[in-house]
């Protein structure tokens, strides 16, 4: 799905998708274990130790078969974001100055939290990228509905990846009508006020579309259950990768609480 | 306005998680089966939406429409902005794992409140008086959600002021984006379909 945001071909995962040594694994292990490791992440605060989760990420990424620099560049994407704070924290955080620009000393309280944000954010979200983000789409849909999400909620989701495809499809089209039209953005109102006609008028052709779907699987007698194409099985494999996280999670945990006592 | 994991204390995230968790039940609640493939489809073009950069003098902004989710959507825009919000931080990286919850109540919660507080008034009345309440609505939205992130970084430590101010004074003209391109798109709509806003009982609210 990420095309939609970068624009490339649909290449990383397509229907039937590619397979490498986590997409051959159980998607709702997948699921679990991600979220487990994301929370003993955020829990862990010793540099060194976030940086050996960040080398455990890493090392999922490796063997994810995602494409290796695209997916970085998509994390340091989120960096961009978040740079801002980061940079500000030393001068914001009060401790030992390390220098002074313009009356104000940035701290190396400050620098090292900054350090410890920046890598627990980008550790867990390489991890989810690569063992949740490599799952098809709808794949992801019926792990969740296997591990006990709301139906609805699983609906409402499948929907939505569904139609972002599709409504990403319409709106490029509406943009090359514009263009034809001679269209060029600016700050001016005509720019705004263009773009906002432009959403309102995906807005109802949404509407309008949402009803022909509506009416086509009402014909096809939708009750609102969830089928399962493919059942879910748990093997060896399985068991045996997700015991190997949670020893390395383990073992996290465990440096942590030995550097915090020494 | 993605807060990344990490950043947070832990009492500002489970929080955030445990009201994430009420808003989408009662979204949820507020969505009958016959509303789903709506609702989804909805659900999808503000996730596009959101992809559109708009340019701000020599800058540009990408659009959030989390009013105009309100204003449609009603409470069904809680559970929509969170699928919204989930599918971003698995698939492009955006945001984080544990945060979600605190970024769904920060985007949704502001959404519903505009939807409930805005919508009677842009259904009413000609089409200019609503779209001119809808950018009310929206800007209302930007501005909520931008205070919520701020005050969820604040929450979290002494440390993230400058950071939580710089946010907010950051995003006036966002906001003032926000509210122009939500009053256009609500003149359109209830120009050209004017029942997406009708059905007050029984329909999204």
């Amino acid at each position: 799905m990420t095309y939609v945001l970068t624009g490339d071909d649909k290449a990383i995962s397509g229907f039937g998708g590619f397979r490498s040594a986590i997409t051959s694994l159980d998607p709702r292990m997948r699921v679990v274990v991600t979220v487990l490791y994301a929370i003993t992440v955020v829990g862990l605060s010793d540099l060194r130790v976030l940086s050996g989760a960040m080398v455990l990420s890493m090392w999922l990424l490796a063997i994810s078969g995602l494409p290796f620099q695209k997916t970085l560049k998509r994390m340091a994407m989120m960096d961009t974001f978040i740079i801002f704070m980061l940079v500000l924290l030393p001068f914001t955080m009060p401790g030992t100055p390390i220098f002074t620009v313009w009356g104000v000393s940035a701290s190396w309280e400050g620098l090292w939290r900054a350090v410890e944000i920046g890598l627990t954010a980008n550790a867990v979200i390489l991890a989810v990228m690569t063992m949740v983000g490599s799952m098809e789409p709808v794949t992801m849909g019926h792990a969740l509905f296997a591990l006990k999400t709301p139906e609805r909620l699983v609906h409402l989701m499948m929907f939505t990846i569904r139609y972002i495809d599709v409504l990403r499809e319409e709106y490029q089209r509406l943009r090359t009508s514009m263009k034809l039209r001679a269209f060029r953005p600016g700050t001016n109102w005509h720019t705004y006020r263009s773009y906002g006609y432009l959403v309102g008028m995906m807005l109802v052709r949404a509407i309008e579309r949402s009803e022909r779907i509506l009416a086509a699987m009402k014909c096809r007698g939708f009750s609102g259950r969830i089928v399962l194409l493919d059942e879910f099985r748990l093997t060896r494999t399985d068991l045996a990768f997700a015991a190997a996280l949670c020893l390395a999670m383990a073992a996290l945990v465990w440096a942590e609480v030995v550097y915090a006592a020494a | 306005m993605h807060i990344v994991d990490g950043a947070l204390s832990n009492p500002v995230v489970i929080g955030g998680a445990v009201v994430a968790v009420g808003g989408i039940a009662m979204g949820l609640k507020h969505l009958p089966l016959e509303r789903i493939p709506a609702a989804g489809v909805l659900s999808a073009s503000f996730f596009v939406a959101s992809l559109i950069h708009v340019p701000i003098g020599p800058s540009s902004v990408h659009l959030i429409l989390n009013g105009l989710a309100g204003l449609v959507l009603g409470w069904a825009a809680f559970p929509a902005l969170f699928v919204g919000l989930l599918l971003q931080a698995v698939f492009f990286g955006f945001g984080g794992l544990t945060v979600l919850g605190v970024n769904a109540v920060n985007i949704a919660l502001p959404a519903v409140l505009a939807g409930l507080l805005f919508r009677p008034m842009v259904s009413r009345g000609s089409p200019l008086h609503g779209a001119i309440w809808g950018g009310i609505g929206g800007g209302v939205a930007i501005a909520v959600t931008t205070l919520a992130v701020a005050f969820s970084l604040m929450l979290s430590g002494d440390e993230f002021a400058a950071a939580a101010k710089l946010v907010f004074v950051a995003h006036i003209p966002v906001m003032a984006v926000e509210a122009l391109l939500t009053g256009a798109a609500i003149y359109l709509a209830r120009r050209v379909k004017p029942e997406l806003f009708l059905d007050a009982k029984g329909g999204w609210a």
